[in-house]
């Protein structure tokens, strides 16, 4: 087995563990840590599914960040969206038989890379040249951005620039995920590509990346508006109470 | 203090470039050494400040999951940068909210991340330093936590939790602010806010009894201490004397004796704020908040009202229950706690107030939403009435009034700029221009409608607009009570000469 892909089988084994870990240990501190006060949002919906739904809005369409900024929002959902359906269009490396759903949103999943280039371009643009924006942004901030661009640009330059081999490529994959490794095309769009990857699963139980969970924990948007009809007690809040009285 | 010039108003604003520094002077008095010790906390800065911060810091991660999450969820997005009346009247970056929270995110990351332990320039981690100790303790004071930023955040992030657990933080270190822990000091020495002790308040209820009957003709009593009343009204303590504010006192007076319900008001629990949500105490607001069940216990009530208060409504909607419920010893057919926008809508709906519109034709009204309320509430049964409830009940006493511009009421209310534990006069220069965005929106409606009166459901909002208003060339008494409309317009049963015998039997029974 070459050197090569025994390196990045490593490496993407290690990605893999670490973001399933990582991601795991977060959320388990989220959901442990309580929430001792009622702090929704206000108006804020008075059922569960309500709430369901205020959620689900969040993050599909972004409501909030739309409300607050058009050009943000607009940058920010292309950039996921096309995230989103790329994603997809991967999932035949991971399948066989590529499943039909899959198979149908291959073209889709092209325009969408370079959508999501647009996206990203354009939202780093804004953080250059948008002064409150650049005066919050910090060295991680930029190179998150840089990642990014950099893992679709290669992956696009595989597309149109220098194909690489992707029956080889499904291969090894597949053999990643039936431990019986195969070799991995030696290009180097594809190394990058793959290397870049490896380092955003690597960061994201470490950084920001994790809104995209945090959402779902915020109090001020998972939260029902009922505090006067339902008492709400934090169990540290409730020892307090034994102790007190 | 250095002179500081006021801003000019303009009808549409442009979001400021930045100004660093430009708040920095900003340093409300710190708590005296009795004040804190008061409280529990240390009466001065101790020794070891830097391991208790920490330690502190840790402990609010583990009891506080909004603390938590907001700390990590931030992706520098900036949707929240122009969202902050400090910064849009200010231009100091550190009023952006994100930049605010970065404060306390910068030493998050440097001691509870691995991130920041082992790349601090990277991820804009930093040392916890005694200047960085003193920037949390200037610009956490120059946020109203008034969660604005938060119904804007695509993530929900909260800059108030943040700031009350700094607060907490400096707090368990012994810099706190004067303004909040000695007022905190006299709610619980005295039971109010302004230490006003039991017979100045039998005096001056007294006094209002009088006033209103030489006004109508009608003897409204506002009892105090009145065993086996049926509700129990808790209202801020500025209601009890200062202007506008008393005249909300006379309206709930005559609502409630209009509607010939028995209530009392409590010498124990002679204040509805809750200054500890400001330094973000749970175990002092609790605290706080017992004062009012034991008075309701005490007193053997059967509901308790809440009068015009921000953030006091916003603890007893949002929190009451939660810290000193369940209520279960009051009648379950009333909500607990009710506001009494939601008593006087109840009985303007069931067509029990007789409301004299033209009583209000001199003024041209538009109304305020205090955040409190606004984005830390509700009224009614369904969400959205605590906007609908107080415009309707002004509706019902007014001819005229207008609605301020859309992106400046409802939950997208810009807050006074005195809230949140500010409202002291070493901070009047963050008060005048933190209201900036405010006097903008009501010097469009003034211009445009002839709007000549603003009304407010809070005692915070209306001290702080009674004092920055005339910086903008508005009157002072251009602020008004929400129930002093009410009062205005109300015709009691036997004011002035037709005197309906029958009238206090159909009163008589009770809203519902
Ligand atoms: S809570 Fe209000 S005052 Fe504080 S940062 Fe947010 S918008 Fe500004
Ligand atoms: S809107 Fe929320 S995520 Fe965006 S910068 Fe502000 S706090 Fe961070
Ligand atoms: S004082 Fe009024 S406007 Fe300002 S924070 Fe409190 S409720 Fe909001």
């Amino acid at each position: 087995m070459p050197v090569l892909t025994v390196i990045f089988a490593l490496l993407l084994y290690a990605a893999t563990l670490v973001l399933a870990v990582g991601l795991v240990l977060k959320i388990v501190s989220y959901a442990r840590t309580p929430a001792p006060l009622k702090i929704p949002t206000m108006p804020a919906p008075t059922t569960r599914s309500g709430v369901a739904w205020r959620l689900a809005r969040e993050v599909a369409l972004f409501e909030s960040l739309f409300k607050s900024n058009k050009w943000t929002w607009l940058f920010g959902w292309v950039f996921h969206a096309a995230l989103l359906l790329v994603l997809v269009r991967h999932l035949r490396y991971f399948t066989e038989p590529v499943w039909g759903w899959v198979a149908l949103a291959q073209p889709f999943g092209i325009y969408a890379g370079f959508a999501m280039l647009a996206g990203l371009a354009a939202l780093w643009g804004r953080r250059l040249l948008v002064e409150r924006i650049r005066y919050i942004s910090g060295p991680s901030d930029h190179l998150m951005l840089a990642l990014l661009i950099g893992i679709a640009a290669s992956g696009l330059a595989m597309k149109y620039v220098a194909p690489t081999d992707i029956v080889a490529l499904k291969l090894f994959i597949l053999g990643l995920i039936y431990f019986d490794w195969q070799p991995l095309p030696a290009d180097p769009a594809l190394l990058a590509h793959l290397f870049m990857v490896a380092v955003l699963m690597i960061v994201f139980p470490f950084s920001k990346l994790l809104h995209g969970v945090g959402v779902l924990f915020s109090p001020t948007r998972n939260q029902v508006d009922n505090a006067r009809e339902r008492r709400h007690v934090a169990p540290w809040a409730a020892k307090l109470e034994g102790g007190g009285d | 203090m250095a002179k500081y010039e006021v801003p000019e108003l303009e009808s549409h604003r442009d979001i400021p470039s930045l100004a660093p520094g430009a708040m920095a002077e900003s340093n409300p008095y710190p708590a005296a050494p009795e004040h804190q010790e008061a409280l529990g906390f240390p009466g001065e800065l101790v020794d070891d400040w830097h391991d208790r911060a920490i330690g502190k810091f840790g402990e609010l991660l583990d009891r506080s999951r909004s603390l938590r999450v907001y700390m990590d969820a931030c992706v520098k997005c900036g949707a929240c940068t122009d969202k902050c009346h400090y910064f849009l009247g200010t231009g100091d970056p550190n009023n952006m909210p994100v930049a605010r929270q970065d404060l306390m995110r910068s030493v998050y990351r440097r001691y509870f991340t691995l991130s920041g332990k082992l790349f601090p320039g990277l991820v804009g981690a930093r040392d916890l330093t005694e200047e960085v100790l003193d920037e949390w303790y200037r610009y956490f004071h120059q946020c109203s936590q008034c969660r604005r930023c938060s119904v804007y955040c695509p993530y929900g992030i909260d800059t108030a939790e943040i700031s009350m657990a700094a607060r907490e933080i400096l707090d368990a270190v012994g810099k706190g602010q004067k303004y909040c822990n000695e007022i905190l000091g006299k709610v619980h020495k005295i039971g109010n806010n302004l230490g006003l002790p039991e017979p100045a308040l039998v005096d001056t209820l007294e006094g209002i009894e009088e006033d209103i009957e030489d006004e109508t003709g009608v003897k409204v009593r506002l009892p105090v201490d009145e065993e086996g009343a049926d509700i129990l009204l808790v209202t801020p303590s500025a209601d009890f004397f200062a202007e506008p504010h008393v005249d909300g006192l006379i309206g709930y007076a005559k609502v409630f004796h209009q509607a010939g319900v028995s209530w009392t008001l409590s010498s124990y629990a002679s204040e509805a704020a809750n200054f500890a949500m400001f330094i973000g105490s749970y175990e002092q607001m609790q605290e706080v908040a017992k004062r009012i069940r034991k008075a309701a216990e005490d007193l053997g009530v059967k509901r308790i009202i809440v009068g015009e208060c921000g953030h006091a409504w916003r603890v007893a909607y949002s929190f009451w229950n939660t810290l000193v419920g369940p209520f279960d010893f009051l009648d379950p057919n009333y909500p607990v706690p009710q506001h009494i926008c939601e008593f006087t809508y109840d009985l303007i709906q069931q067509g029990k107030l007789n409301l004299d519109k033209s009583a209000n034709d001199h003024m041209t009204l538009t109304f305020h939403d205090s955040c409190n309320v606004a984005r830390g509430s509700r009224m009614g049964a369904e969400p959205g009435g605590q906007f609908h409830i107080p415009r309707a009940i002004i509706k019902a006493c007014c001819n005229n009034f207008v609605d301020m511009a859309d992106d400046t009421i409802h939950e997208n209310t810009f807050c006074c700029g005195g809230g949140g534990g500010l409202l002291t006069d070493d901070l009047m220069e963050l008060r005048v221009k933190g209201s900036v965005p405010r006097m903008d929106a009501l010097k469009q409606v003034h211009e445009d409608h002839g709007v000549t009166h603003m009304a407010a459901i809070c005692a915070i909002c209306k001290s702080q607009f009674a004092k920055v208003m005339p910086e903008y060339g508005f009157e002072m008494d251009a602020i008004v009570s929400l129930h002093q409309l009410v009062s205005n317009a109300i015709v009691l049963d036997g004011q002035g000469q037709e005197d309906e015998e029958d009238g206090h039997a159909d009163m008589a029974d009770e809203n519902g």
